[in-house]
């Protein structure tokens, strides 16, 4: 289950700074923990957040296992024409989850 | 200046000997929820349902709902309706006339899936049992908690009343000592809340996800260094039966955030 959360404002005039937060559901083990049977818990992680407006990255960010579960990442950019944001998780284990939110400018 | 120490300091011994004796239930206008003793970053997370994490379980319990199992192969949603849930997390634990004693609301859920689904029922604290009851539970966000209205469920609440006044384990503590009585206060730099159920099942931050009530209760018994009863043992359920009644009025927050 790859539950995501976007939150984009629906309409934003041209110019304006607008925020962009995503919550994406995931365990962030750090692959620092022992089970109590002396094993070590394999890394699972988000490595890699990247956002796209429209297909140009605006923001990208490397995540580390300090990092903690169902990663919050919120940034700012600035609403220049009406169009789409695409968003990319990718991590260990072949973890691979996209999104879009659509933004109307004008 | 000397005046008021003689003063205060009779006044000082006489509350610390009125304490003892005020040991008693929280007056219905003092209660509040845990959501009041947090600072107002956390407070911004639960109020934001796009950076509450708690949805994100709310959201896999929905597509849980519509999906088929077991073999009767019917999902929840052939026989609910999707308004029909509105209100029911509020009102449980409830009496259930089959087995003579209350179920809390991941029981109630479970006896749905291994009766009407033929299905196996989930584990305790799974990811989909803790989405499925966190999906029913936000559909009553807002409403009054109304558990232990029932008459017969009036010997339980009076069980679970008597294991919350109980003192227990090395620390000789019972629930009430701080939940009741110390809630004004701190405990290593956390305040001490009331205890009051509102936002289950609810993301804690340090468990990094979603839990139930009952993981709460067996990480405060294991607190006060006593033997955690088992999920779904009946003694958790009359705790939890009595602190939902003793929250009766107060808002469903679910899912709520707490540190």
């Amino acid at each position: 289950m790859g539950s995501v959360l976007i939150n984009v404002p629906k309409k934003a005039k041209r110019g304006d700074v607008i925020e962009i937060k995503t919550l994406m559901s995931h365990i962030m083990e750090t692959g620092f923990r022992h089970l109590a049977t002396g094993e070590l818990v394999p890394r699972d992680i988000i490595t890699s957040f990247s956002c796209r407006y429209n297909g140009e990255e605006i923001f990208r960010a490397d995540l580390f296992p300090a990092i903690s579960a169902n990663p919050f990442i919120s940034f700012f950019t600035r609403a220049t024409e009406t169009g789409t944001f695409e968003f990319s998780w990718i991590g260990d284990r072949g973890f691979s989850e996209t999104a879009t939110a659509s933004i109307t400018v004008e | 200046m000397k005046a008021a120490r003689t003063i205060a300091g009779p006044l000082l011994l006489l509350g610390i000997c009125i304490r003892p004796l005020s040991a008693a239930e929280i007056p219905p206008d003092d209660r509040r929820s845990g959501f009041s003793f947090m600072a107002p970053d956390t407070q911004a997370i639960q109020n934001d349902d796009t950076a509450n994490p708690g949805m994100l379980w709310v959201l896999d319990g929905e597509a849980l709902w519509k999906r088929k199992a077991g073999t009767a192969d019917k999902s929840c949603a052939d026989c609910h309706d999707d308004a029909a849930m509105r209100g029911v997390a509020a009102r449980y634990p409830a009496f259930d006339t089959a087995l003579g004693r209350p179920v809390n609301l991941e029981q109630r859920i479970n006896l749905c899936r291994s009766n009407r689904q033929q299905a196996t029922p989930f584990a305790f604290e799974s990811r989909e049992l803790l989405a499925l009851t966190a999906f029913v539970a936000k559909q009553s966000r807002g409403m009054p908690i109304e558990a232990g209205t029932d008459p017969q469920l009036a010997p339980f609440i009076a069980k679970g009343r008597e294991l919350f006044l109980q003192r227990q384990g090395q620390l000789n503590l019972a629930c009430a000592n701080c939940h009741d009585d110390n809630w004004d206060k701190r405990l290593a730099g956390s305040a001490i809340t009331q205890g009051h159920p509102t936002g289950y099942p609810m993301y804690r931050l340090e468990w990094q996800s979603l839990g139930s009530l009952q993981r709460r209760l067996r990480a405060c018994i294991f607190g006060i260094r006593a033997q955690p009863y088992d999920y779904g043992a009946p003694e958790l359920v009359e705790l939890e039966l009595y602190l939902k009644s003793r929250a009766r009025g107060m808002p469903m927050e679910t899912p709520a955030v707490r540190p």
